[in-house]
């Protein structure tokens, strides 16, 4: 168990490493900017699944915090004129008025259950979608641009490259917490029976709504670095339906719920979407390819490759212990029971 | 004898149907009490109205004098009502221990341990407290497994340990032995005796006429949502109004007491 631990920390940091000198050695300005696009949806998904994933309620709108913040840090930005390095403090801004944003919004959806939920979502997100193109301080259908930066071109995306890993990072430390915290305990307990859930004590309006919320701050203030890295928050790009979808897909692909799934799927498939708009340039094949991607993800992963991959592993050394025990040679004691409910003492998918 | 708990005229209609009309019952503390009647006699709508989560038309709902009509669930559960389901409901893709934790939550709070909401779940005398019941009920063998790989009975035993976790002074069972192996049935009535014995009040429904008749000191009787008759067993097992309730629907020959 312990070296296991140490195993697990070791590969983390590990990671982290990789990840930090990745933009130092890897100076080709495509593929950093790949890098900033996969961490912004990194710290994305892992925001979506610290509510979505944890509390079984799927969010298709959570498009509405990315635009808060994307517009927030856009408008203000333009209008305290701040440049240089200074902008990144900005973001938490752009989180909060996200946050601000969730509390009426998760108080309106988080009245009724599930699946009327989820078209909830989706409707407010239109009527977001709508507000940003018709006020007059969003600019219309012109949106918010943002002014010149004064990075020198080669090294243009590196700032967007750490403050994207901070993000990233920061998110999945914070969903760690959550999940193994009492608070967490009761978001999965919400999953799983809501109302039994509600009958042993637990308060579950608030605790939806506080998850709700932190996962908008975060998703507010990626929306914000979003709108640096890009240049402009254009109402259809700022609120688009596609990222829910895309975050959503993400989650499902790598495993909803669990901690690393998520991560998983945004480092598969942000790169791929990247690499198939630049490769097609028929801007239609990306969508059709994602589509493609979405049915087999139904298909064959349902439950996604973290918690799937994790049954095969079980059950693979399962059977290599029995072959193990069945040569003659083989002097291991019949330790039969240890093999199978390894994965259940662990409490399920991590 | 005092009291614990106790309806007063609760009324409750959904649609045409009448579920439930002034049904008034009592429990004394410190007892345990059978609920029984034909199906669709609003046993069951009787305990989500008493848990909170059913609101009542009319009428009263008290605990210890208290009144608690229409309180939601989780106030209901802090008063000191726990309950189990008639299909077992229990969190099937956290441990059973993770289960235990939940239920603990009100009381963690109530000592200050919820100020830090990113805390681990479950200090250490939670955990302690959740094994001990987990070692009474007889499931603490699988603490650690997931509770979706627990068989119906012992889910049974484990919605009955986590409602304990909590202390409540009354435990509503909504069928306790529906579905089980006859050596679990004794099991769970043991249980029961027992913590009756240690202060419990119960409330039970149940089908299964040999475990309320051996178990309960005081048997009430529904009937097209209200109390037509309560007593002790021997006296409600011969009474003509029971037998009118349950032979004059006659839907279900299990359910009828005589034998």
């Amino acid at each position: 168990m312990n070296r296991g631990m140490l195993l697990r920390l070791g590969g983390l940091a590990a990671l982290l490493v990789i990840a930090v000198i990745f933009p130092l050695v890897i100076t080709n300005a495509l593929y950093t900017q790949f890098a900033v696009d996969t961490l912004i949806f990194v710290a994305a998904v892992v925001a979506w699944n610290l509510f979505s994933g944890f509390s079984g309620y799927i969010s298709l709108g959570h498009a509405v915090f990315f635009g808060t913040g994307a517009y927030t840090v856009g408008l203000l930005t333009t209008h305290w004129k701040v440049i240089g390095g200074t902008i990144f403090a900005l973001l938490p801004l752009g989180g909060l008025a996200a946050a601000v944003v969730a509390v009426p919004f998760g108080l309106i959806a988080l009245r009724v259950r599930r699946h009327t939920f989820v078209v909830i979502t989706i409707a407010i997100f239109f009527i977001f979608q709508l507000m940003a193109y018709n006020f007059s301080f969003t600019g219309g259908n012109q949106g918010v641009s943002t002014p010149f930066f004064l990075w020198t071109a080669a090294s243009y995306n590196n700032p967007f490259y750490y403050v994207g890993l901070i993000l990233a990072v920061g998110a999945i430390v914070l969903a760690w917490l959550i999940r193994n915290s009492r608070f967490g305990l009761q978001l999965l307990a919400i999953r799983d029976d809501e109302d039994r859930a509600r009958g042993l004590g637990v308060r579950t309006m608030r605790v939806k709504l506080t998850a709700f919320v932190i996962s908008g701050f975060i998703t507010g203030m990626v929306g914000g670095l979003w709108w640096f890295f890009i240049g402009q928050a254009l109402p259809e790009t700022a609120f688009d339906p596609t990222f829910d979808l895309t975050v959503a897909l993400m989650a499902f692909l790598g495993g909803v719920g669990s901690l690393s799934g998520p991560v998983l799927g945004a480092l598969i498939l942000e790169p791929l979407q990247q690499w198939d708009a630049i490769t097609f340039t028929n801007g239609f094949v990306a969508e059709i390819a994602l589509g493609v991607v979405f049915l087999l993800v139904i298909l064959f992963l349902p439950r996604g490759i973290v918690p799937t991959g994790k049954e095969f592993l079980t059950k693979w050394q399962a059977i290599r212990e029995r072959r193990s025990q069945a040569t003659p040679g083989g002097e291991a004691p019949p330790a039969s029971g240890s093999a199978v409910p390894s994965s259940a003492q662990t409490g399920g998918v991590r | 004898m005092t009291v614990l708990l106790h309806t007063e005229g609760v009324s409750k209609s959904f649609g045409g149907v009448q579920a439930l009309d002034e049904a008034s019952i009592e429990v004394d503390e410190g007892s345990i009490a059978g609920l029984i009647g034909p199906n669709g006699s609003g046993k069951t709508t009787l305990f989500n109205v008493m848990t909170g989560y059913e609101r009542v038309d009319s009428g009263h709902v008290y605990l210890g004098g208290k009144d608690i009509t229409n309180s939601a669930p989780d106030k209901v559960f802090a008063a000191g009502i726990g309950r189990t389901f008639q299909l077992t409901r229990v969190f099937s893709r956290l441990t059973v221990m993770e289960n235990m934790i939940v239920a603990a939550q009100q009381h963690e709070r109530g000592q200050g341990r919820l100020r830090n909401p990113l805390a681990r779940a479950g200090g250490p005398a939670t955990r302690r407290r959740a094994m001990e019941l987990l070692e009474f009920t007889g499931i603490a063998g699988h603490a650690g497994a997931l509770a979706e790989t627990l068989s119906y009975g012992q889910r049974k035993l484990l919605e009955l340990s986590y409602v304990l976790m909590a202390r409540p002074s009354i435990v509503l069972l909504d069928e306790p032995a529906g579905g089980v192996n006859p050596t679990l049935i004794t099991t769970i009535a043991d249980r029961i005796r027992q913590l009756n014995e240690q202060g419990t009040t119960f409330l039970i429904v149940e089908h299964n006429m040999d475990f309320v008749m051996g178990l309960c000191d005081k048997v009430t009787v529904l009937d097209y949502g209200s109390a037509v008759v309560s007593g002790p067993p021997s006296v409600v097992r011969t009474d003509p109004k029971v037998l009118d309730a349950y032979l004059g629907t006659a839907e279900d020959d299990d359910d009828i007491p005589v034998g």
